[in-house]
Parts: structure tokens; sequence; C-alpha cells
């Protein structure tokens, strides 16, 4: 600690000056005081930015990490040679036109041929991806040798029935059923029996899911103004009154059996690699309908009820299909594998088949052309300024204005890039080229002040001796001076490109904000970036694309990340300290 | 120098980059991001199918995208554009008069208008007069005159409404949804009050301008053009009322529900026959003039009105379209076939 205040103090102690006094010791004990009290709201401040970087980052974790992940169904496909390839000629157009979409839907009514008529099949189709699709077409066309063969192949499942098997359609509960349970009927008509708890439970389970519809209809009736005012009013009374009393009556006596509709949570019975779905529930039987049929002569003992959460009204993926997925899975049929698409592929309207390698390569695009641009334009100014240009009003102007550009809102950039390149120069749209050079707009202030600010620290008596051997002032810069300021002015370039990288305003105004499949090849064709990417996707309606979103932040950071760990590495590498 | 030759590199791919925008082999689509979810899927399609470049489908509104679209013909201009409304006469004459003098209109489909909110609470049903009453910036007054909205919560709008404070989250100005929940809930609404009837037969300006401005004192929150932030808002705070697109609320069945308006559910029957009130028809225009020039999109306005596509149980549908009854389809397929064009008679003002 240098504290500039300590020599007078000991000079006036040493005047004759008490500062052991009452008073002395008060105004040292406040300035610790203050010092304290400074530390502890620093702290706090390091402790609250800490907190909410945490939590974004745990958010993002959590909801991202699971799109890394695809559930694929592990089928044995019959490459049939009367569908893939009917004429038997090996020709490669037609193998490219046959309907590989058959080919599944023949492996899935091999599992549950009670699945016959024209929407059982739809429902069927429903659960697979067309990219499974597009993969059995691709493993034809690589070696036509399998037509004919019967194959395990993994098939992407399709983003719903994907969610369902995440648990993020309804939370799943299993309830292990105890003791034999008694199955009478077949078909759509069956009863059930046990003495054991399942059953119990699950009918206590639909009655508080009853209860908790009543307070919703009660504290709604409570929001209303008392009866009696307005017709209206008595009316919706009345309505909410009855609708109220009918649930009570079904919960008053927790043993009457309830009749289930598609409002309520659906119960499923697992028995014999079969389910069966309950219509009816009472406290020791039930009547069910078969929704995959269960092996004949298997064990009665071993079985369970499934609760489904959420109502079936209330969810994409209907009791049948839910049944068939979970048959899969018990059936070892789906596996959990990593999603290599995601890196792959472009974007898609199918969340399960959407990538961010477009917006990747696009991003690589954009950021080339603003490097080359912006590093030798930003460096030359930044020469220029610093080491040759006269000091006058002129130049003094021109470095107010490049300050003033470092804080323009980016989007007017955009508009200056459609003024100018689009409509003026006429660029094609949505080409990385574009966005390049609007974004390399953007960050050459920034290149410009950091390489102003490490051509200053080089100090002068460099520069002085190889002016002083006799090198003109010219190789002064470029020998001398230059290389050492190099380190910062490279820290300054990475960080201006991690700002670029993370840029979307700007490209909306030149159409960089778009659908866009085709992984772009040249500057010129039509691409996006991996931030507007985020931001298309984020506005989507299909549930499966928030995690997409997260999933691509998570890439976004990572790199955001590399670029920034790389500027303080080199400035640590080659930074020399004067 | 080596940055000296980037840079001349580069400047030389400028100019060779000027050159290749005068040949386009890829579709480019603007417009609504009300449609943009359809169009995407299309272009995938066709993408996947036909043997071209999947189109370019830009988001920029409905309006935006007509100005882009109206602005010339040539390939520096896009091939198309996506309406969630039907073009506007003031649009069809400045398409004339920049020469895109020949559009293709297709039908693509219906979206329904939905007011929705948390499925915690019990269905909720609404009048068009009520939703006016509770969102206009003007409201008639006990003597008729239109004062401010004095309105806070929903039972001071209609005893028989919920005594919870309005709360509603919908769209900006900028964009498509905005004016069709004013021309299909707002409009109708004032005209179901008395009061505003008389007003629009004494005062059409003043009626006119009292259901185009929505209030602006924080009951009516603009919560931009991303309708899944709507709901998550939704979710979090289950006294609110939320206004988006029919494909929203159909993927989120499992946390909101629709409110019924003038006591008709939103579903895919009551918009499909326009019974629900707010539900609207929604475009994609065809530059007659691209096609041949630019490959492929001859087979992008077939695709569009397939069977397979827009049909009954088409993969539109899946995405939440509310598909044309069949005639009318096919009536858009036989148009499509025979290139016919838009005359501009009957557009809205």
């Amino acid at each position: 600690m240098t504290d500039p205040a300590l020599p007078p103090v000991m000079n006036r102690a040493a005047a004759g000056v008490d500062f052991d006094s009452a008073e002395a010791r008060a105004r040292l004990k406040k300035r610790y005081r203050a010092e304290a009290r400074f530390k502890a709201l620093g702290l706090l401040a390091v402790l609250v930015t800490a907190a909410f970087l945490g939590f974004l980052l745990v958010d993002i974790l959590r909801k991202g990490i699971p799109s890394f992940f695809e559930y694929r169904a592990t089928l044995q496909i019959t490459f049939d040679p009367a569908v893939v390839d009917p004429k038997g000629t090996r020709d490669v157009a037609d193998l490219r036109g046959a309907d590989y979409q058959a080919l599944v839907r023949a492996a899935l009514q091999a599992q549950f041929p009670e699945a016959t008529d024209r929407r059982a099949r739809r429902a069927l189709d429903s659960m697979i991806s067309s990219g499974a699709v597009d993969d059995l077409r691709k493993a034809v066309l690589a070696d036509p040798g399998i037509i004919g063969q019967t194959r395990v192949m993994p098939l992407l499942l399709a983003s719903d029935a994907d969610l369902f098997l995440r648990q993020r359609e309804t939370l799943i509960t299993r309830l292990k059923g105890s003791g034999p349970l008694q199955v009478q009927g077949e078909g759509s008509n069956i009863t059930l029996r046990n003495g054991g708890a399942a059953f119990r439970v699950a009918l206590a389970g639909t009655k508080s899911f009853l209860a908790e519809r009543r307070r919703a209809l009660l504290a709604e009736l409570a929001t209303l103004p008392p009866a009696g005012g307005n017709a209206s009013v008595d009316a919706k009374r009345n309505e909410l009154e009855q609708a109220a009393n009918a649930i009570q009556a079904r919960i008053t006596d927790a043993n009457a059996p309830e009749t289930l509709t598609d409002r309520e949570p659906s119960l499923l019975v697992s028995i014999g690699g079969g389910i069966l779905k309950i219509t009816e529930i009472g406290p020791n039987d039930a009547k069910a309908t078969t929704l995959v049929a269960p092996r004949p002569g298997s064990l009665i003992t071993d079985w369970s009820v499934l609760t489904l959460r959420v109502p079936e009204t209330n969810r994409r993926v209907n009791d049948a299909v839910s049944a068939w997925l979970e048959t899969l899975a018990q059936r070892g049929m789906t596996e959990k594998a990593f999603n290599a698409r995601f890196f792959t592929n472009g974007d898609s309207r199918e969340p399960e088949l959407a990538g961010i390698r477009g917006a990747l390569i696009g991003s690589a695009l954009t950021l080339l052309v603003t490097l080359l641009l912006c590093v030798p334009i930003g460096v030359a100014a930044a020469i220029y300024l610093e080491e040759f240009a006269p000091k006058n009003r002129f130049t003094d102007l021109l470095e107010v204005n490049i300050n003033n550009l470092a804080a323009v809102p980016s989007i007017v950039f955009g508009l200056l890039g459609l003024a100018v390149f689009l409509n003026a120069f006429n660029l094609p749209r949505s080409a990385p080229l574009v966005g390049g050079l609007v974004l390399a707009l953007l960050v050459l202030p920034t290149i410009i002040i950091a390489s102003r600010a490490a051509l200053k620290a080089v100090p002068p008596s460099i520069k002085e001796a190889a002016l002083g051997i006799g090198a003109s002032h010219q190789q002064a810069v470029f020998h001398h001076v230059l290389p050492l300021a190099m380190p910062g002015i490279m820290t300054g370039t990475i960080i201006g490109m991690a700002h670029a990288l993370g840029e979307t305003a700007p490209l909306l105004m030149i159409g960089m904000v778009a659908f866009i499949v085709d992984i772009p090849g040249a500057i010129t064709e039509a691409a996006t970036v991996l931030p507007v990417q985020i931001f298309l996707w984020s506005d989507l309606p299909e549930l499966a694309f928030q995690s997409r979103t997260a999933g691509a932040i998570i890439v976004l950071l990572g790199f955001l990340l590399v670029m920034n760990a790389a500027a303080v590495i080199l400035r640590r590498m080659f930074e020399r300290r004067w | 120098m080596t940055s000296f030759r980037s840079t001349a590199l580069l400047a030389l791919a400028l100019l060779s980059s000027t050159g290749l925008a005068a040949a386009r082999d890829q579709i480019r689509i603007v417009g609504s991001s009300t449609v943009y979810p359809f169009t995407t899927v299309v272009a995938e399609q066709l993408g996947k199918t036909a043997g071209v470049k999947t189109p370019v489908v830009e988001s920029t509104g409905t309006g935006g995208g007509m100005k882009l679209f109206c602005d010339g013909v040539g390939v520096q201009f896009p091939d198309a554009t996506n309406a969630s409304r039907r073009m506007k006469a003031g649009e069809f004459e400045l398409c004339q008069k920049n020469g895109v003098k020949d559009i293709m209109e297709l039908m693509i489909g219906y979206d329904g208008l939905t007011l929705a909110f948390s499925k915690k609470n019990p269905p909720l049903s609404l009048t068009r007069a009520q939703v006016f009453l509770a969102l206009a910036k003007n409201v008639p007054g006990p003597d008729g005159k239109l004062i401010p909205n004095p309105y806070k919560t929903w039972n001071q709008v209609d005893p028989s409404l919920p005594n919870r404070p309005i709360e509603v989250l919908g769209p900006p100005p900028t964009s498509g949804t905005r004016d069709s929940f004013h021309e299909l809930v707002l409009e109708p609404g004032a005209e179901q009050i008395p009061a505003m009837k008389a007003l629009k037969a004494a005062d059409r300006k003043a009626f006119d301008a009292a259901w185009k401005s929505i209030r602006e004192d924080g009951v009516y929150v603009e919560a931009g053009e991303n309708d899944n932030v709507i709901v998550q808002k939704l979710e979090a705070n289950p006294g609110a009322i939320g206004i988006f697109g029919y494909s929203f609320l159909e993927e989120n069945v499992s946390k909101v529900q629709g409110v019924k308006l003038d006591g008709v559910e939103p579903n895919e029957e009551t918009i499909s026959t326009l019974k629900y009130p707010a539900a609207r028809e929604m475009f994609v225009y065809v530059k007659k003039a691209h096609i041949g020039v630019v490959p492929g999109l001859d087979k992008f306005a077939q695709e569009f009105v397939s069977n397979r596509a827009a049909g009954d149980g088409g993969y539109l549908e899946k995405k939440g379209l509310v598909p044309v009854p069949k005639d009318r389809l096919a009536n858009s397929q036989a148009n499509v076939a025979n290139l016919k064009v838009m005359t501009g008679e009957g557009l809205p003002k």
C-alpha cells in the first residue's frame, strides 16, 4: 500500500500532532470502514455478474446439449427388390426415385401388425423422419448389392417422437404392478382385475388431476362479481359452478370408477410386450383397449401402469404412437446417438435434420472477406495516422470521426450496405461478400484504434535508434516499430473479428436473414451466418427448434471463446514490456 | 506487399461478382414472417426433389416483401413474395408502375389469428366487441363520445369476464399479423358496438381512426415478431393473452389454449370454413416474367399448390397450415398450369 497521505501525517506527528487522540482514531476507523465497504461492494458486483453469467450458461447448456444427441429406431429393413428396383435394371435413376418410405413402413408394420388402416399407417409414417428415408436411399446408391438383403438400419426418429422419448412431450411415471393381473376379453373390450395397489394409485392420480381442474374453475369463479347483478354474469357463474360441482361429485367418492377421456392423463398398461390403454379405471379393476397386442402366453405377473401426465388432447404424440414408441424402447429398438447431422447439414425445416454447417461456412466466408479488407486497410490507416500524417485540424477531425464511427449502431452499417453495395453496385443479395464488406466497415474503427494504441506503445527510442543509424522513416516504421506493435494489432483484430462474428443487425438489411439450405461454396452465393441462424430458429413454431437454437448458441459461444482466448494468448506470448 | 495483393484479389472478386449478378440459378423469395414457415418447407422439398438449387427465403414482413417484389423485373429483384393478406391496390399499382406487369396469385391456405392464453386457466370466450373495448386507444364513454380507454380489468369491459388485469401480448405495427388483427378483429368488433356504429355513420374518419389505433398505456405489449417469446411469456404469466398465428397454437397445445372468438373455437375446421371470425387467407405472389428465366420457378409454384403440399393431409398441414378446400385448390392448380395472372380488380384498398 502506498498512501500518499502518510508522510505529512508523520511530519505532523513529529511536529507534535497527536495521532493517538480519539478523534484521529475515529478518522482512521472511518477510513478502514470505507475501504471494507468498497471491497464488499466490489465483490458483490463481481458475484452478481458471475451469477447472471452462470445462469445464462447453465440455461443454455441445459437446453442445448440435448440437441447434440438424437434418437433412432434400429429396425430390420428388407431391401425388397420389388420396391427398390421393380424393373430389375439397377439403373441409378430408378434406384433414386424408388419409394423408400414403403421399406420403413413395412419394417414398422412387422413390429406392429395391428396398424392396418390408413390413419394408423399415416401415424406410423409420422414416427420416422424423412431424413431416415434419405439415408436408406443413400445406402442403396452407395451399395446396390444390399438390394434383396435384410439389414438392421438405424432410422432417425421424427422430432415429435424424439421429444416424446426425451419426455419433453409429457412426463411419464411408471408404477410396477404387484400380484397377477387378470386379463379377460380381447381387442377393444378388455377387463383387467388386480387386488394390488397399482390401480388404486392410478385412480387417485386421476382424481387429484380433476381436483386441480376444479380448483382452477373455483379460482375463476372467485374473480367474478357476486350473483344477482347482471344476467350475463349469472350465466357465467352458473356455468362455472355446474362444472365445478360435476367434478366435485366425481371426486368425493375416492373409490368411484372414472371414465377416462382424452382430457385426463392417459393410463397405459404395459404387459407381456404389449400395451393396453385404460378407458375406465376403478380401485381394483379397469376396462381397457389394446394398442399393441401382448405376446400370447406371456407372464401376467410382470406388468406396470404408465401415467402420461399431459392429457392426450394436449399432446402432439397421441396414445397409439406413444404406445408404439414405448414398445420399441422396451424391445431395445431405440438408441440415443451423437447427432452428427447437426454439424454436417445445412438448414432444414425438419428440426431433426437441421444443421449449422451452412451457417458456419457462411460465417467463415463472411469473416474471411472482413479480415482481408480490414487488416490491410485498418493497419495502413493506423500507421499513416500515427507515424506519417501531419498533426493539423484535418487529421484531428479524422480522429474524432473514427472514434465516433466505432460507436455507431450496427444497423446503420446495414442500411449503408443496402444503399451502396446492393442498390448502387448491384452486388448479389444474401452474399457473404456484401456481409463481409458491411462488417468490415463495422470493425474497421476498432482495428484502427487498437492498432494506433499498439503503435503508440512502442517506445520512441526504437524508432529514433533506427533513424540514428540511417534508416529512412518508412524503414524505421516497417522494420522496427510495426513488428513490435504486431501482438497488439493482432489482439485488436481478433477482438474486432469476434465482434463481427456475433453481429446480426447489419445483415438483416442485406438479405442474409434468410432460409438457406444449400451450403455456400463461394463468397457470391447465398449464405447466412451463425447468429442469424440462431435468430431464425428461435422464431420457428416447432418445439424441437428451441433446443437447436440453444445448441447453435453453444457452438457460437465456443468460437467466441476460442477467438478471445487466442487474443489473450497472443498478447501473453509476444507482449514486451519496456 | 501481400496485403496489397489480397486487396487486389478482392477487388477482382468484386468485379467478377457484378458479372455474376447478371444471371441467377436460385429462386429468391421474400415476404411475410407468417408464411415463412410454410414457404421454407416447400423450398426445401423443391431442393430435394426437383433438381434445382433450394430457393432462398427471406423473412421481411408482408409490406417489406411487397416493396422489394414490386421494385422491378430482373434478376436483382425477388421472384416471389409471401403475404399474410391479399395484395393491396396501391401495391398492385406500384408493381405495374415498375414494370412488374404479370403477377400470379396463389392462395395457399388459411391461418387463424388466434388469441391464446395459458392452459392453467379454464376456457375463455370473448366477443370481438369486448376485444375492441379492451384494446382500442379510444372507446365510447357513457355518453357515446370517444374517451381514452379507461378499462384496466376484463370485468370492467364486461361483468361476465374474470376480474383480471387486461394484459395482451401481440405483434408490432410492422407485422402483417397486426394488420390482420385490426381488420379481422378490431374493425368488426367496433361495428358490434351501437355507439361506434352510430359514429361510423356520422364520422367515417373518426371511426376508422378508432379501430386503427391500439392503446399505448402498457396494457398492449408489443412482443416483437418472435411468436415463441409470446408463448413463453404466456406460460410464465397465466393472466396474459397473446396474439399469434394458428400454427403456433397448434405446436404449443400442451401449454396454451385458444380463446373462443364470438363463440367460435379456433381449429382447423372453423378456420378453413372461415367460421372462425379471425381466419385469414395467405398468399404467395409470383412474377410471371421470371418463369423460364430463373430455373425451377414454375416448379415452385406447382409444388406449392400441389395436393401433396397444400392439399388435405399434405405436408404443409402437418406444419400448421389450414388447407384450402378441394375445389379451390383445383382452381389454383389450373391457374398455375395456365400461368393465369392477376387483373388487379377487387383488391383491397
